[in-house]
């Protein structure tokens, strides 16, 4: 017979490896899909490998691709410590890329000291709005905000595509569903001539930092660490739970309504329908992997990236599927969760004596 | 208000109600069997992925429908008996856990359709199942076209209704899975294994699950595409809460909600130069949080729903 049987205290050596262990574990797990495609494994991972660190440019593109992941990981990461479930991400940063366009294709002018700051805002406010909603219908109704957030991803993609046929439309754009795009002024600038990396990389690092310094110094952090680990306790302790809960829902959306307008303001210059490619939900996976940590998940969202921009590079030279990078993304995600098991239990093999 | 009157003398409306609502029938019935256990079973969406690729798949390559919607029920227990062992033994948060599920197999089941059919201009076909021709009954004015003109998986769907009720009200089994999710201490202590309970329920309602999503590719068309279930599963833990748990709600749940999406459709082409046509695309989706704000303040959760139980603890 095997018992399971918790630790005493969770092991801080499994806790902290367990990241990395996933990280790895997924990677070598990727060999059975690729196997199935009959791909050369050993060369497939050498051309993962070299299509992420083969040039700057391809370093590069991963730099780009982790920007809105450190956004949509943070914007989970905070929700998830207040026990908050944003599954909204995706709605949220489509939120904020529409905001984006609205305020900064034209509708103000002004120089870029004052555009860039008014775009992000723009888009923070969206997107904190975009959470708050399925927040309140939890507080006031008791309506499951999974469900709803969830829910609202589909019907804010097609608010989109009615915005992007309707209002937001560019009438330049023969026909095709796109909007005006944003001025020159409200652009986040590149950071090396001639590659796609921009400033909203350095700003998702800081932003980082930011949350990390708030979650772990300031009373604010210890709050919303409370509600989430004990909402009872933090209630009885005389906090103002309900208060916590709505900002954290805010600040969730926010930040992820900011991964939309660092994407159309630093990569896109317009907003189409096809701005992300599930970052939203990617999110999740990046702020699980990173132990809901700001700086984790920095790191979590590099190596995501890395996943990513690695498999579509060896995807085009091999000919494998590029659903395989969403596969191992998954995997990690599933890795974690198990690793998470064994930093707090132990399986121990106890003798069944006679009785069964 | 004329229009609208025809509309609801129409068979086709309620025909096509009908048919909307299979699906969900069958989701719903899954989510019910999951959570009355004590789990949360957010891989709906991914085993709704599974159970269409698999049963259209196995069909494809075989020629059987029926033995694709066998393949259909078995991969989606597989999943099922995955995000089971996560969260019932394991103890593993069932919100994460479900989500895992759900990435996992929409992405396995997108890998495994581009290596099986790399670079396909258009998707291949099957033969879907087709309207039923019963002798009379078929031919009966209004309900030959609304009940007997659909397919046997409309039927199965219903015979699933009786089936689950049966099973929840009706039998010794039934009333263990509603206590396991309500209070799995007694059961333990009368003997009955809390995991085997919840692991059965688990798997038992994610092949129901993932017979929604093989109606979707054998019968509302005829083959697999990216994106095609859209958001069907959340929509039915959304319903789930809106039917208090209860087969025969369930039922009315998505019925009610097949007659909204099959009106809106209609709607649409009436009010379609009006009101442009997202407005009407969005409808299943606000509705179904209508539907979670109106039943949430009195749903009355399974009382261990979430809660992992382990053996000789507390």
């Amino acid at each position: 017979m095997i018992e399971i049987v918790p630790r005493e205290q969770p092991s801080r050596r499994l806790t902290a490896g367990v990241p990395l262990l996933a990280a790895i574990g997924s990677l070598l797990l990727a060999a059975i899909p690729l196997a199935f495609a009959g791909a050369p494994i050993i060369e497939a991972y050498g051309q993962m490998f070299t299509g992420v660190f083969g040039s700057l440019f391809s370093f590069t593109e991963m730099l780009t691709r982790a920007t809105p992941l450190i956004f949509t990981g943070l914007a989970a990461a905070v929700a998830f410590r207040a026990k908050l479930w944003n599954i909204g991400g995706e709605g949220q940063l489509y939120l904020g890329a529409m905001a984006a366009v609205w305020v900064g294709s034209g509708m103000i002018e002004g120089p870029p000291i004052l555009m860039v700051p008014l775009v992000l805002l723009a888009g923070a406010i969206a997107g904190g709005l975009g959470m708050l909603g399925p927040a309140v219908l939890k507080t006031r109704f008791g309506a499951d905000e999974v469900v709803t957030s969830l829910l609202l991803n589909f019907i804010i993609l097609i608010f989109v595509q009615m915005m992007l046929e309707g209002p937001l439309k560019d009438p330049m754009s023969l026909g095709w569903p796109q909007s005006e795009p944003i001025i020159d002024e409200a652009v986040l600038p590149q950071l090396i001539a001639k590659m796609r990396v921009h400033a909203g990389f350095l700003l998702a690092i800081g932003t980082a930092v930011v949350a990390h310094v708030i979650m772990a110094m300031t009373v604010w952090g210890l709050r919303i660490r409370a509600v989430g680990e004990n909402a009872a306790a933090a209630r009885h302790a005389g906090m103002p739970v309900k208060r916590i809960f709505l900002a954290v829902a805010f600040a969730s959306g926010a930040l992820a309504g900011i991964a939309g307008v660092s994407e159309v303001a630093g990569l896109k210059g317009y907003l189409t329908t096809d701005l992300s490619p599930g970052f939203g939900y990617t999110g999740i996976v990046v702020a699980m992997l990173a132990g809901l940590s700001p700086l984790g998940v920095v790191a979590a969202a590099l190596f995501i990236a890395s996943v990513f921009v690695g498999t579509d590079s060896m995807s085009r030279t091999m000919g494998v599927s590029s659903f395989l990078a969403d596969l191992t993304v998954s995997m990690s995600l599933i890795c974690v969760l198990l690793g998470g098991f064994f930093a707090r239990f132990q399986i121990r093999r106890v003798r069944t004596e006679g009785a069964a | 208000m004329i229009d609208l009157l025809q509309i609801f003398l129409s068979d086709s409306f309620w025909a096509a109600s009908l048919r909307i609502a299979t699906p969900l029938i069958f989701g719903v019935l899954g989510a019910l069997m999951c959570e009355r256990s004590g789990v949360l079973n957010l891989g709906i969406e991914g085993i709704f992925v599974v159970g269409a690729m698999m049963g259209w798949l196995v069909a494809y390559l075989t020629g059987s429908l029926w033995l694709g919607v066998i393949a259909a029920a078995l991969s989606g227990g597989l999943f099922g008996l995955f995000h089971a062992i996560l969260t019932v033994p394991l103890g593993l948060s069932q919100h994460v856990s479900g989500l895992g599920i759900t990435m996992f197999a929409t992405a396995l089941m997108s890998f495994a359709y581009r290596t099986i059919f790399p670079q396909v201009a258009t998707p291949p076909r099957i033969e879907p199942f087709r309207a039923l021709d019963i002798p009379v009954l078929s031919d009966l004015p209004f309900l030959g076209p609304v009940l007997f003109q659909q397919t046997a998986l409309t039927w199965l769907a219903l015979a699933m209704v009786a089936l689950v009720w049966w099973l929840m009200d009706r039998t010794a089994l039934g009333v263990a899975i509603k206590a396991v999710g309500d209070n799995p201490d007694a059961v333990n202590a009368q003997g009955l294994s809390v995991m085997r309970l919840r692991m059965g329920a688990v798997v038992a309602g994610s092949a129901l699950m993932a017979l929604g999503g093989a109606f979707l590719t054998m019968s509302a068309f005829d083959a697999f595409f990216f994106g095609m279930v859209n958001g069907r599963g959340w929509i039915c833990i959304a319903l789930v809460i809106f039917a208090s748990w209860q087969p025969g709600k369930a039922l009315l749940g998505a019925l009610l909600f097949g007659m909204f999406d099959a009106l809106q459709v209609r709607l649409q082409t009436m009010a379609g130069a009006v009101v442009p046509g997202q407005v009407f695309l969005m409808v299943p989706y606000v509705l179904s949080i209508i539907a979670l704000i109106i039943a949430a303040r009195k749903a009355d959760y399974p009382r261990a729903l979430l809660k992992p139980w382990f053996k000789g603890q507390r």
